[in-house]
């Protein structure tokens, strides 16, 4: 592998790692302070592409429905809190894994009712739709960029939003002691309605900013939910600094997996078993620390 | 006196069951077979769920697993034989169970669920991905095993009648099994562990082993259900080892009733009878509902979870004595 090749997979690598954080925070962030782990998360990021791709082809431009489809899926964290999820809290795991689970099933539909069953795809905004040239023959486009810097952007505003702000402050505080906080006066309710809602979007809005360089099909969240869940046992439940660091290092293990060719014995191993990589490190990390990097110990 | 109750219950409803392939049409039979089939995999999964405590999300793999080792044994063009292919079959199924095991059952709670269903996605990327069993599109067992005994064929499974009868000894067979085993000291360290997993652990007991344990027994099990599965259908994809089918066989213990044998069971009938109800939805307002059936599967899982917590066998006994409503 060349210098040029190494580098546009590292940008890539890293861009792809940026983007599962995304994901990834917004799973750990309502499973940290809400206490609920929503298997349908993942639901919200094939839902955030679907309404980039439907908002951009009504609306005329990206840039208007971005903003829309945020607004659109806030909402829908707000309403789906209030009907279904705030009847989870303190249940068991197993019930919670369940209900979601028949989101999944319900989002799915609905998708297929709305958006039909085929492959989409979304153009790359004119504005961005250049290439960076890196040698006489490889480029790299300008749009992976900005979504890395979006991504990283984001991830500043969640840990700006969490350490420095009054609503910040509240979370955390709801997260260590719900009755304390209740009884101060704050409405946990709204709170934890807030952080869904925030969550979800989060997932979306991945969905939405890679929209132009990924195909919009059935079933995309399910790999990204999975890998989010890899990303959280590695980091730790609950931290969002584990979840960047684990988010970096599935996005480079991942890529660099499925361009890399390795032989063992004879036996090509890569790429052919590039999609077990990430698995494999998170059975090291299991053995190494069963609570995850950043997690705590129990 | 209950016991011999019991027993003898036990027994009609397996008598009962036996006459089915004598009356029933052909679609029915195939269709109790599917249901006892899943209801196998469904009492395994209770292993862990209603009484280790430990909820797989991944327990497809090992139901799949089993599917997948008898396609790849079974020489092309030719039988491969029923009593050694079965144990191998099984074999296959209860060592990936130790070897995920091995992984999994040191975490706990949320961190569980999360690992199980990411190793089960794991293999099932390994057969989605590459060409080790016709990738996504799977591997069809071109012939069935035989039962062959020293020229003596007791059973052929090309007869779905055949077919039939073997899950109903294997679902009768697996039920006495289970009890056995929660009734012997081994299964209650598994509920103690359960409910109180400090206190084993003082009480001097290796609860990591006694769950593993546990983990490869259910995982033996699903493998059971995953044989007679690929038998039955004569093909095998990713799909039997997806989360999907992960989920499904969860609401089914669930919907039954978790902690109890008979539950599962029911909650197996009761499932795939919904399924096949909503695939055969009508058409309305221009929209084909059949064709939709899993929106309202996941609008019963939701109403389900939400109303049904204790399941069938939960719901029956609090309608046959209704004080334990308030303390259920």
């Amino acid at each position: 592998m060349d210098l040029h090749t190494f580098l546009i997979q590292l940008l890539n690598g890293v861009q792809y790692g940026l983007l599962l954080f995304l994901v990834a925070s917004g799973l750990t962030l309502v499973f940290g302070i809400m206490g609920i782990i929503n298997v349908a998360h993942g639901s919200f990021y094939m839902i955030g592409a679907y309404l980039a791709w439907s908002l951009t082809a009504r609306l005329g431009s990206f840039w208007i429905a971005v903003p829309a489809a945020i607004v659109i899926t806030a909402a829908v964290g707000v309403l789906l809190e209030w009907l279904v999820i705030r009847r989870l809290y303190g249940r068991d795991h197993l019930y919670q894994v369940l209900l979601t689970y028949g989101l999944i099933l319900v989002f799915e539909e609905m998708r297929s009712l709305l958006w039909g069953d085929d492959v989409r795809g979304v153009p790359v905004p004119a504005s961005l739709d250049a290439s960076i040239p890196l040698s006489d023959t490889l480029s790299y486009p300008v749009y992976r960029l900005f979504i890395s810097g979006v991504c990283l952007a984001v991830a500043l505003l969640i840990v700006w939003v969490i350490q420095r702000t009054r609503l910040g402050m509240t979370i955390r505080a709801g997260a260590v002691d719900r009755q304390m906080v209740q009884s101060l006066g704050i409405d946990v309710h709204a709170l934890y309605r807030v952080v869904f809602a925030g969550g979800i979007t989060l997932a979306a809005f991945a969905g939405m900013v890679s929209a132009p360089v990924s195909a919009i099909a059935p079933g995309m969240g399910n790999p990204v939910l999975v890998l989010s869940f890899v990303i959280i046992v590695i980091g730790g439940m609950g931290s969002v600094k584990g979840a960047m660091l684990a988010s970096l290092l599935i996005g480079l293990v991942d890529t660099f997996g499925k361009v890399m060719h390795l032989e063992i014995a004879g036996v090509r191993v890569l790429p052919e078993l590039s999609s077990m990589t990430v698995y494999l490190l998170m059975a090291v990390v299991l053995l190494w620390r069963p609570e995850g990097i950043f997690g705590r110990r129990t | 006196m209950g016991m011999s109750r019991s027993a003898l219950a036990l027994a009609l409803c397996v008598a009962a069951l036996a006459l089915v392939p004598l009356a029933a049409e052909t679609f029915y039979v195939q269709f109790f077979a599917k249901i006892m089939i899943m209801a196998i995999f469904a009492m395994s999964l209770d292993l862990l769920l209603g009484y280790a405590g430990l909820v797989s999300f991944g327990h497809a793999a090992f139901y799949g697993a089993a599917g997948y080792a008898l396609a790849l044994t079974t020489p092309q063009y030719q039988a491969a034989s029923f009593w050694t292919s079965l144990p191998l079959a099984v074999a296959a199924s209860a060592l990936l169970a130790l070897a995920i095991g091995f992984f999994v059952v040191r975490t706990r709670g949320i961190y569980f669920i999360m690992v199980t269903l990411a190793f089960a996605q794991m293999l099932f990327f390994l057969f989605y991905d590459t060409k080790i069993a016709g990738g996504n599109d799977g591997i069809y067992i071109d012939v069935r095993p035989v039962a062959d005994l020293a020229g003596w064929r007791p059973f052929s499974l090309d007869d779905y009648r055949h077919v039939y009868w073997l899950a109903l000894a294997f679902l009768a067979a697996v039920y006495l099994l289970l009890r056995a085993v929660l009734r012997s000291p081994f299964g209650r360290v598994v509920s103690g562990i359960r409910v109180n997993e400090q206190r084993m652990i003082s009480l001097g007991y290796p609860t990591f082993r006694y769950k593993l344990a546990c983990f490869v027994i259910s995982g033996a099990i699903a493998g059971i259900a995953g044989y007679l599965a690929a038998v039955q259908f004569g093909v095998v994809n990713p799909e039997t080892m997806g989360w999907h089918l992960s989920a499904a066989v969860m609401m089914m213990v669930i919907l039954g009733g978790m902690g109890t044998l008979l539950g599962p069971v029911l909650g197996a009938a009761a499932w795939m009878l919904l399924e096949l109800g909503l695939q055969g939805l009508p058409e309305a307002g221009g929209v084909n509902l059949g064709k939709h059936w899993q929106m309202f599967m996941g609008l019963f899982i939701v109403v389900a979870t939400l109303v049904l917590p204790h399941g069938l066998v939960g719901l029956a006994r609090s309608l046959r004595r209704p004080a334990e409503r308030n303390n259920g």
